[in-house]
């Protein structure tokens, strides 16, 4: 479904991503680890399309070249981010935003545009899933909402979307437990053999809720290691540098850790 | 094709020439005190002559592309070819008390009464001037301020007509009152100069709703004052929405006066024009009084948008606010001039003025100038401004969700121009500036066509300013 291949990202003289590998099937969760600063999120900001980075390198999504299309073509195409960091807009109202989302992304893929009464049923109906009160529909899009409230809007923007490859970027970050369990029921809802996720986290805990097929280190913009679930485990216990990956761990002392 | 290199000089020479054209018309049925009046605002015109960029209030205006034009007062009377559906199109229509006004003189086929409550006064000024002209003597003596420069002057020196509006004391007028201000030229450069007057009694409460529009291609220039007297406690809301043609100029002044513990508060929105300024005066005169102003303006094509505010807090505990919001696009040029000056002896001041820009393209240009001029203790004021532009990570945001680019700009462009309308209280007119607003944010520059040879010379001079 996604293959990338020594892909490199930098802005100006900083080189974020130094050859990233990875190749992602259908059906498979891989999770993607490593210490703060190693380029995890501008590898996921790129593969959603972010215009920040100059990139080379390939990345092939369902056999087409990713690069050759715009962010809203990728969302078209089933590809979602759940950013890091959610977005605050203000004045634009959060329901206006999921219907003009969806309706964009219905348009694109041949599909007949919803109508407000029909959507307001859908987004009911998702945001059980998510565990989330009507009154966040009237609010503008992630203004004055926590950090878990964030996440939340993330997880029901990619139900909604339903998306064939989903990005988690830190989705778990800053949630308390029955959070953590609704993001993990989101995802879970979501998984199935034609799509493919990729989920960015610095806890084991996120994994043991959505078990993933293939988990890897990466450390200064590359994939320095890469094994089963077992590895997340071994981390959370040694760290990065007690699993090999070279990491300077002065340098990194939060590893491993909530940041 | 005209040079601009002697600009300066052909202004001053033009201006004489152009001045003369506003000499007071004397055929007209006017009581004595009007005629005088006339005089005395034609006498400070040619004794003080047009502002130049000289003039620290006039840096920004380009006022050379108006005195190329040999524009002459409006007489009375409506072309027959212009049709209220027309009028009707161009400035909306909210069902209630409404004075249509043509070139600056009442159009009463066009306007319609309403019942009011008893007392109060709403008509246009030509028509009580015809009824009980020495009554209105008392206008005269409501309204002796030192002109802020020659074309409120000349207001004055050719004004015939324009809204009266007067509710007594107690009185509370619901339904907005909407003045309308038109614009047909029937091809010869004509400026329109209505004088509109509104009087709020003693804890009163209306709300007016002003609109400015005109036919597109038209090239005319319209010069109106509207003065008003809030006495104790009266609470006026105004709005106004300049919608001219995109070939035309607009000049305004709005003069507010304000007693104790009266409130005034005013929203505009600025779409059209070639060169638009609209100017607010208010001087908190009484104890107590309150200001609130808020505008939005969104020049596009090489349209130039200007605010000069001046703000005078004379008595104690006043509060003003100032919220202008600009969207600046294509080459045009949006301007903030806000001042802000506490007399003294007026301690207890409140003042605050916040400016915000968003320019949609690299053309696009702003200049913000908030001041401040402090004369009295115990005095709180605030002032901030800001340009930017679309925030870039706000707009992958949504296009990440499959939002096209365009339409993700647009959708951030009204969000950021929707504040200042959520705001207005009164749900009819919020609906029409919602839908002017969102009308001008999701079309695009449109430029309209323009062709009249006159308007051509224009750009020409237009096109040389040094940017
Ligand atoms: N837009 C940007 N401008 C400048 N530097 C950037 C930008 N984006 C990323 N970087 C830099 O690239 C490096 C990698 O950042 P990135 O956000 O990808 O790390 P991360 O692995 O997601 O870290 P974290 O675990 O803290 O989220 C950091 O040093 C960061 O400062
Ligand atoms: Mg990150």
């Amino acid at each position: 479904m996604l293959r990338i291949e020594n892909l490199h990202a930098s802005i100006g003289d900083n080189q974020i991503l130094r050859g990233v590998d990875l190749e992602l099937k259908a059906g498979e969760v891989h999770a993607i680890m490593g210490p703060n600063g190693s380029g995890k999120s501008t590898l996921a900001q790129v593969l959603a399309g972010s215009e920040a980075y100059d990139v080379t390198g390939q990345v092939r999504y369902e056999g087409r070249d990713l690069f050759a299309l715009s962010p809203e073509a990728r969302a078209a195409a089933g590809v979602f981010l759940a950013f890091q960091h959610p977005m605050e807009i203000p004045g634009v109202g959060n329901l206006y935003f999921l219907r003009t989302a969806l309706n964009s992304v219905r348009k694109e893929r041949g599909l007949h545009e919803l109508s407000a009464m029909d959507f307001l049923a859908l987004c009911r109906e998702k945001m059980k899933l998510v565990e989330m009160d009507q009154s966040f529909m009237g609010r503008s899009v992630n203004e004055g909402f926590s950090g878990g409230e964030k996440k939340r809007n993330e997880i029901l923007q990619m139900a909604i979307l339903e998306p064939k490859l989903a990005i988690l970027d830190e989705t778990d970050s800053g949630l308390d437990i029955d959070a953590l369990r609704v993001v993990a029921n989101g995802v879970n809802a979501l998984r199935s053999p034609d799509r493919a996720m990729l989920v960015i986290t610095h806890h084991q805990r996120l994994l043991d809720y959505v078990v993933p097929d293939r988990v890897h280190v990466m450390a200064e913009g590359r994939i320095v290691s890469s094994g089963d679930k077992e590895l997340a485990v071994a981390l959370e216990e040694h760290g990065y540098a007690g699993v090999g990956a070279e990491v300077q761990a002065s340098r990194r002392s939060a590893v491993g850790v909530a940041p | 094709m005209t040079t601009v290199t002697d600009g300066a000089v052909r202004a001053t020479v033009d201006a004489d020439r152009a001045l003369s054209r506003f000499s007071p018309r004397l055929d007209g049925d006017f009581p004595g005190w009007f005629t005088d009046f006339r005089q005395a605002g034609f006498d400070w015109a040619m004794e003080h002559g047009f502002p130049t960029r000289k003039d620290e209030d006039w840096k920004y205006t380009r006022l050379e592309a108006i005195g190329e034009v040999p524009f002459v007062p409006a007489a009375p009377g409506i072309d027959h070819r212009l049709l209220s559906t027309t009028i009707d199109e161009r400035v909306g229509d909210l069902g209630g008390p409404r004075l249509v006004f043509v070139n600056g003189h009442f159009a009463s086929e066009c306007s319609r009464r309403a019942a009011l409550p008893n007392g109060t006064t709403v008509t246009s000024l030509a028509s009580a001037l015809a009824v009980g002209g020495e009554q209105l003597r008392w206008l005269s003596r409501r309204t002796p301020r030192p002109y802020r420069h020659a074309f409120s002057a000349l207001n004055a020196a050719v004004a015939e007509d324009g809204a009266l509006i007067r509710v007594p004391a107690g009185t509370i007028i619901d339904e907005p009152i909407e003045l309308a201000f038109f614009s047909h030229t029937g091809g010869i450069p004509l400026v329109s100069s209505p004088r509109s007057v509104i009087l709020a009694g003693p804890d009163s409460a209306v709300t007016i709703v002003e609109t400015h529009a005109g036919t597109h291609g038209d090239l005319y220039w319209s010069n109106g004052v509207v003065e008003v007297v809030l006495d104790e406690g009266a609470c006026v809301e105004h709005y106004t929405v300049q919608d001219e043609a995109e070939t035309a100029f607009h000049l305004a002044l709005m003069d507010v006066r304000q007693a104790q513990g009266s409130r005034f508060r005013s929203h505009s929105v600025a779409l059209g024009s070639s060169i638009a300024r609209h100017e607010v005066h208010v001087s908190l005169e009484g104890e107590g009084s309150e200001v609130d102003l808020e505008g939005l303006y969104l020049p596009r094509g090489d349209q130039q948008h200007d605010n000069p505010i001046l703000i005078e807090h004379m008595a104690p505990g006043c509060t003003s606010r100032q919220l202008y919001k600009g969207i600046v696009d294509g080459g045009a040029h949006g301007v903030f001039n806000g001042h802000i000056i506490v007399r003294p002896g007026a301690f207890g001041t409140d003042a605050s003025q916040t400016n915000k820009n968003l320019l949609l393209s690299d053309h696009a240009e702003v200049d913000t100038r908030p001041r401040l001029e402090i004369f009295a203790d115990d005095v709180q004021c605030t002032h901030g401004a800001a340009v930017g532009r679309l925030d870039e990570d706000a707009l992958f945001y949504l296009r990440s969700r499959g939002i096209p680019e365009q339409e993700a700009r647009g959708v951030l462009t009204y969000a950021f121009a929707r504040e200042m309308v959520t705001r207005s209280p009164s749900a009819v007119v919020r609906a029409r500036m919602e839908h002017l607003i969102a009308d001008r944010l999701t079309t695009g520059a449109n430029e309209p066509v323009m062709d009249s040879r006159l308007t051509s010379e224009i750009r020409s001079v237009k096109g040389g300013r040094s940017k």
